[in-house]
């Protein structure tokens, strides 16, 4: 179970004004469910993914997360990861000069390592990331380059969704995966995702749009603004959204 | 905040930084006409290298320290240094057996291979006391293949003609300040000669080390390449911790001749000073090579981790045409280290190409200059050069700089520049971290993914060891 409690959450800007970004988040995932988020740009979906996964900016004033029992937010980003919880990041960042395998088979084994299972040796590795990359569809050169140097945006996303498949995370938050891609590889992600819903599995996909729920049917769709989630529904919801944009959540709730 | 994380990764104590209790010879502190006569008196040396020796001292006299470098420190008292110290041998050794068991002691602590465990790793040490060689090893196979590699001293003594043909040709007395001072006192160092068409069978290292108290090292380096031979040489230093500073103003001149090859890597150690910035060695050495011949390549390859300051420019004379010649450089200070380093690539020759790759990395309050010169001469038709320069911040109270020139007086010549800073990202940290990397292993990653083009410029057992070596120093010191 994840839970998250009224969580409030704000940012210092470069002028070291305080803005708050979540106002009150209410929360809770299931084994085996799939979330979405939906909302308007700057509604704090993004901000939501980040505090999730342990990003540091941020100043959590009230509220509490609590994963399978544990407090969430009291754990480093590492620990988290540890405990299966995996971002793909909106923006992945790059890494000059680190292999890329060598990047994944460093993270799969430090998982490895928490679970006391033995580590991958890079001949085994070899044959579970190429089989992953072929899912994905990613060529084989992209194991010998440095993590994401001089990827495209969309090379970006199918590298995280590459790490995805290849940890096999219990909690997966996808933050705007979907943005900038085409088709053939939202297809994809959809593929790659609906592989790894399972009875222990959360997953919460942050997006702006409905279409790549088209290929990912959440079982509950929920809409945030101003740091709020607004209203919560099933994949209805989602569809009804696309149709009469964000405003009509907003004006429903103040009416 | 990862901040503080980078600084437990960054603060690590300086591990060699020990004292051996060993009887010296050592000659009382300052500098005179008399100190270079002794010097050269206790080396045996021959007439030509004492008047030398004079000419430098006299003409160094002449001169005052330079001060255009991005670096600040009190001025150096050069009458307290003592200039000569040497471990007190009885008699002249005849094997390692008989060097002193506390200085193969020592250099087991360092990890320097001087017994069978160098015969298995196939490299061949000598091996810098303070002021002296002690031990080469390796002789024999060498002297087989005609390579002569030997302490300074003792090719002073065997192959005075070779000594007087080549030394200052590459870096004269006249050149700077402490080039001058090295030509007046330097009391040993290694001296490589590769004959012609040979490859050298092994990688040939030196080890320096800095012992005694207040003392200077000198060391001064020679390397003849003869036509079509191939030689790669490595050089390392560490010193014990001392609060007071240390000088040591080293001299390498390398000669390739047609067609042949120098591969020249440092993994420079020397004890940085603390972390308030107390003590730590002054490393203000002059490296240069010549490509002479038609063909010839000279490479330069650094990694700079020690020293409180480090004060050098490996360069290259491209004098043959289509000479090559290659710089490859990782520096890190941290703390209150500074550095003042790269290179100078003169293009005399057609054809001429160079490659300049510099790294570096700047934590705590470490100040970290890059300073490039590229020259093309009239003569250098078509002449290319490619540099490339980053820096990698650690902190927000570091700092890096880039003082590049460039002259071109070919019209045909080609220069390229590239040059970025970047502070290490949060989002790269936070990226690692959720993949379920530790900080200090993401940190470790990070910086060896931004030195990578370097290291593989090392041969195959070094690069191992300046990746440690480099995760040694940033402990504790990104902030």
């Amino acid at each position: 179970m994840l839970s998250i409690k009224n969580l409030h959450v704000s940012i210092q800007d470069e002028k070291l004004i305080t803005k708050s970004i979540l106002r009150g988040v209410n929360l809770d995932i299931k084994p085996g469910e799939v979330h979405a988020i939906m909302g308007p740009n700057g509604s704090g979906k993004s901000t939501l993914a980040n505090v999730l996964a342990g990003r540091e900016d941020y100043q959590i004033n009230e509220g509490a997360v609590s994963f399978d029992h544990e407090d969430l937010l009291s754990l480093s980003p590492e620990e988290r990861a540890a405990k299966g919880l995996f971002l793909a990041f909106q923006y992945p960042t790059e890494i000059p000069g680190v292999n890329n395998m060598y990047f994944l088979r460093t993270a799969l084994n430090a998982l490895r390592k928490q679970k006391n299972l033995p580590p991958l040796d890079a001949a085994d590795f070899l044959s579970l990331a190429k089989a992953k990359m072929k899912e994905v569809g990613l060529d084989e050169t992209f194991l010998s380059r440095g993590v994401n140097e001089g990827f495209s945006g969309g090379e970006k996303k199918r590298n995280e969704v590459l790490q995805m498949m290849i940890l096999e995370p219990s909690f997966i938050i996808l933050d705007e995966t979907d943005s900038g891609l085409d088709i053939d590889s939202l297809q994809m992600v959809g593929r790659c995702v609906n592989s790894l819903r399972g009875a222990n599995r959360r997953i919460l996909i942050v997006t702006h749009y409905q279409r790549l729920l088209d290929y990912i049917q959440p079982d509950v769709v929920h809409v945030m603004a101003n740091g709020k989630i607004l209203k919560s529904g099933d994949k209805n919801l989602a569809h009804e959204l696309e149709v009469k944009g964000y405003g009509w959540i907003e004006s429903e709730i103040t009416s | 905040m990862a901040n503080k994380f980078i600084k437990e990764v960054v603060n690590q104590q300086y591990p060699y930084g020990f004292v051996t209790a060993i009887d010296s010879d050592t000659i009382a502190p300052g500098l005179s006409e008399d100190v270079v006569r002794l010097i050269s008196a206790k080396k045996h040396e021959p007439a030509f290298m004492l008047e030398w020796r004079l000419q430098a001292y006299r003409h160094w006299l002449t001169l005052t320290p330079p001060a255009w470098a991005h670096v600040r420190f009190n001025p150096i008292n050069f009458q307290e240094i003592i200039y000569y110290s040497a471990p007190k041998l009885t008699e002249t050794k005849k094997s390692l057996d008989e060097v002193d068991p506390k200085l193969l002691e020592t250099y087991n602590k360092l990890g320097i291979p001087l017994h069978e465990q160098s015969r298995l790793a196939g490299v061949a040490v000598d091996a810098v006391f303070d002021s002296v060689s002690v031990a080469t090893t390796f002789k024999k196979k060498l002297a087989e293949a005609g390579v002569i590699f030997c302490p300074f001293s003792e090719a002073v003594q065997k192959h005075p003609e070779l000594i007087e043909q080549y030394l200052g040709t590459v870096v004269p007395y006249r050149d700077n300040f402490y080039a001058a001072l090295n030509a007046a006192v330097f009391s040993d160092g290694s001296f490589v000669y590769i004959p012609k068409g040979v490859r050298c069978p092994m990688e040939l290292s030196t080890y320096f080390r800095i012992n005694t108290a207040k003392s200077g090292q000198f060391e001064r380096t020679l390397i003849i390449a003869e036509e079509g031979s191939y030689v790669s040489y490595l050089e390392g230093c560490t010193a014990p911790m001392r609060d007071e500073n240390q000088l040591h103003a080293a001299v390498v001149e390398l000669i390739a001749l047609e067609r042949a090859q120098i591969k020249y890597s440092t993994v420079q150690n020397w004890y940085p000073g603390d972390e308030q910035g107390r003590g730590g060695i002054y490393n203000f050495v002059t490296k240069r090579g010549q490509c002479r011949g038609a063909y010839s390549k000279i490479s330069w390859t650094q990694i700079e981790t020690g020293s409180a300051i480090t004060w050098k420019y490996p360069s290259v004379i491209l004098q043959g045409d289509y000479s090559v010649g290659e710089f490859y450089s990782v520096a890190l200070t941290n703390h209150y280290q500074q550095a003042d380093t790269g290179t100078k690539m003169i293009h005399m020759g057609k054809h001429t190409k160079s490659t300049i790759i510099s790294k570096g990395i700047a934590a705590g309050v470490g100040q970290n200059t890059y300073r490039g010169l590229v020259r093309m001469l009239p003569g250098a038709q078509y002449a290319r050069n490619y540099t490339q320069c980053d820096s990698l911040l650690l902190s927000d109270t570091c700092g890096a700089h880039t003082f590049p020139y460039i002259e071109v007086k070919n019209p045909s010549a080609r220069v390229e520049h590239e040059a970025s800073t970047s502070k290490i990202g949060e989002d790269q940290l936070f990226y690692c971290r959720q993949r379920g990397l530790k900080t200090e292993d993401a940190i470790n990653m990070i910086v060896n993914g931004f030195c990578k083009q370097v290291f593989k410029e090392l041969p195959m057992e070094f690069a191992v060891e300046a990746q440690k070596l480099l995760e040694v120093s940033l402990e504790g010191s990104v902030g």
